[in-house]
């Protein structure tokens, strides 16, 4: 206090004024050093757990992709994908059918939810007046389905759709249509998500111009919340490339060994024909099981990264 | 009927030169009647708008006349706006909102049976409060209520001569495929205008169309708003008084009360004249306060 050798030799401070000044400052100092030891430790402690968390997720991921790795490494060629499943050769089996089967059951669950979730999304949005206990029911149960185990979607399908009503059989169809229910809550959220997130000034825009709801909704709003739709699509179609559980009921565990059709026949998708390989003792068959892992996991991260890509693209700050 | 207006308008400055004889006397509505003779685009006889049980407007009558700006004024929730938006039925697009009284356009009831509200806002169009412009071209942008109305004629002369019309052309000719987000705030507000010329509108309303703007782009805006009026017939809400008293002919004056039986507060017309009475010599109190800014 007493050497404020730069500052006071040139101003010369009364005594007394500098005694009030380093005082004050170090008051100041006081007020902004941490004081307390144990709030210190306890916001060390909580940012570990945080990290201990986050180290968990990131290792258990880590072994599964290295496990598929190194397990199915010996099986990751052409074969793979260009031969049909067999057990008398496990060596140069294939997923042949199995892409197959899938490129089959998406395709017709794309066809599914794309027109029934955005539909019913910009019904919601747009028409349907939320004050209508009807309509606040609908909305409702959308939210629960979405969180509604896929097995019981399984068991759906399998009631519904391959006997009962529709009585299909075991066929791609039917699966197509049991995912399409399991996903559709899904997109419809999404969908509705983002065409909420269209301001109303672009609504009142077009209708200030005379335009009906309609041509406002189908002119102006769906194509400005198409990213978001589109984004939810994608997410649904992965979340459903990767089901295995719903498809077990409705016929995708029968063992192809011929390429499959949409709507007569067996058929199985490369989840199921993972689980079929997986069930099976021979050593072959159990490398051949997580070469199907890292197919499944190459195509979910293509098929993600996708979506995040067109996000970031043409996410819209209004 | 533009050229009679401007000549009209002419003969009532000159009358400003000598205020004692612009008294403040007779019947407001007979005052409009002068100004141009028999022609009234709005005449609103009582009206009142409900949001729900909550009574907005009340009992507002008042004429507004073809091919002159008139301005709203008075403080928030004075109920300015909303009535505005009944002018072109935009109040309908909100459930609970119900217009009642005569709202007469050209001496139509607009809230008749046989009215379509999708077919009024085509001849009444809307600039809103903040730049809308859709997230397209600037084209596309002046392209859309065309297309939409199946308008005959050269798209690109309708777009040309709309953005001309908005003093826009000159900016923005070379880059029409552009993105209108990509321009600045006052020249998305002239695309807004553009848009709504651009279906050949017979009113245009404006909900405080510059308040998002800057001065230099707010007098953009007000030279526009003053070589349109040639043409259309033009309302507009502010907040901005010296706005009001810059461009507007007739200028209204809401304010907000609070009705005996309700807690609600309800936008009342306390009067209604031509601007520079209703800056320079009010009859009302409350105007006088308000204007010389004692209030609001």
């Amino acid at each position: 206090m007493a050497d404020d050798s730069g500052y006071s030799s040139r101003v010369a401070m009364p005594a007394r004024t500098r005694t009030a000044v380093g005082g004050a400052r170090e008051v100041t100092e006081a007020m902004l050093a941490s004081g307390d030891r144990r709030k210190r430790i306890r916001g060390v402690i909580f940012v570990s757990i945080l990290l201990l968390g986050l180290t968990t997720a990131l290792l258990s991921i880590a072994a599964m992709i290295t496990w598929a790795f190194v397990a199915g490494g010996p099986r990751l060629n052409l074969d793979l994908f260009t031969n049909v499943p067999s057990v008398v050769s496990p060596e140069t089996a294939g997923y042949r059918t199995a892409i197959f089967g899938t490129l089959y059951v998406i395709g017709g669950v794309i066809l599914l939810i794309v027109p029934l979730g955005v539909g019913a999304a910009i019904y919601l949005e747009e028409f349907a007046n939320p004050k209508n206990p009807f309509n606040r029911f609908v909305d409702l149960n959308i939210q629960n389905l979405a969180g509604v185990p896929s097995i019981v979607f399984g068991i759906l399908g399998l009631a519904f759709i391959v006997r009962g009503p529709l009585s299909l059989g075991f066929v791609a169809a039917a699966g197509s249509l049991t995912l399409a229910l399991l996903v559709l809550p899904t997109v419809i959220l999404a969908s509705r998500e983002a065409i909420r997130a269209v301001p109303s000034s672009i609504r009142d825009g077009s209708l200030a111009l005379g335009a009906t709801v309609w041509q406002a909704v189908s002119r102006q709003v769906l194509p400005a919340a198409f990213p978001g739709v589109l984004t939810g699509v994608i997410l649904a179609v992965a979340r459903a490339i990767g089901e295995a559980a719903p498809l077990l009921l409705v016929g995708a565990v029968t063992f192809v060994t011929f390429d499959p059709s949409f709507f007569e026949g067996g058929y199985s998708t490369l989840p199921t024909m993972i689980y079929s390989y997986a069930k099976r003792p021979q050593e072959e068959l159990q490398i051949l099981a997580a070469a199907g892992v890292v197919v499944m996991l190459v195509l979910l991260i293509l098929i993600n990264s996708v979506a995040i890509y067109l996000r970031n693209r043409f996410e819209r700050t209004w | 009927m533009p050229k009679a207006t401007t000549g009209d308008t002419v003969t009532a400055d000159e009358d400003a030169i000598s205020p004692p004889a612009m008294a403040v006397t007779g019947a407001l509505l007979e005052d409009h009647v002068r100004r141009v003779p028999g022609v009234n685009t709005f005449e609103l006889k009582k009206v009142n708008v409900h949001y729900g049980d909550m009574l907005a407007v009340k009992d507002v009558s008042l004429d507004i006349p073809h091919n002159e700006i008139t301005a709203f004024i008075g403080p928030s929730g004075c109920g300015k706006s909303t009535l505005l938006r009944s002018l072109n039925r935009m109040n309908d697009l909100i459930p609970a909102a119900k217009v009642s009284g005569e709202v007469l356009y050209h001496g139509v009831d607009m809230y008749g049976p046989k009215i379509d509200p999708v077919q009024v806002r085509t001849v009444i169009g809307m600039v809103f409060q903040k730049p809308n412009p859709f997230p397209k071209s600037i084209y596309d942008n002046i392209a859309f209520g065309p297309r939409i109305l199946g308008m005959k004629g050269n798209l690109d002369e309708i777009v040309e001569s709309s953005l001309r019309r908005a003093a826009l052309w000159d900016e923005v000719k070379d880059r029409l495929k552009d993105n209108a987000f990509g321009m600045s705030g006052g020249q998305q507000q002239r695309l807004c205008i553009a848009r709504a010329i651009a279906v050949q509108p017979d009113v245009i309303l404006m909900d405080e169309p510059c308040s998002a703007l800057d001065p230099v782009s707010t007098g953009k805006v007000e030279d526009l708003m003053l070589e349109l009026k040639e043409d259309y017939t033009i309302v507009i809400v502010t907040h901005n008084m010296q706005q009001a008293a810059r461009v507007s002919d007739l200028t209204a004056f809401f304010t907000v009360a609070a009705m005996d039986d309700t807690s609600n507060r309800t936008g009342v017309l306390v009067e209604m004249d031509e601007t520079r009475n209703i800056f320079s010599n009010p009859k009302d109190e409350r105007t006088a306060n308000y204007v010389t800014g004692k209030f609001g």
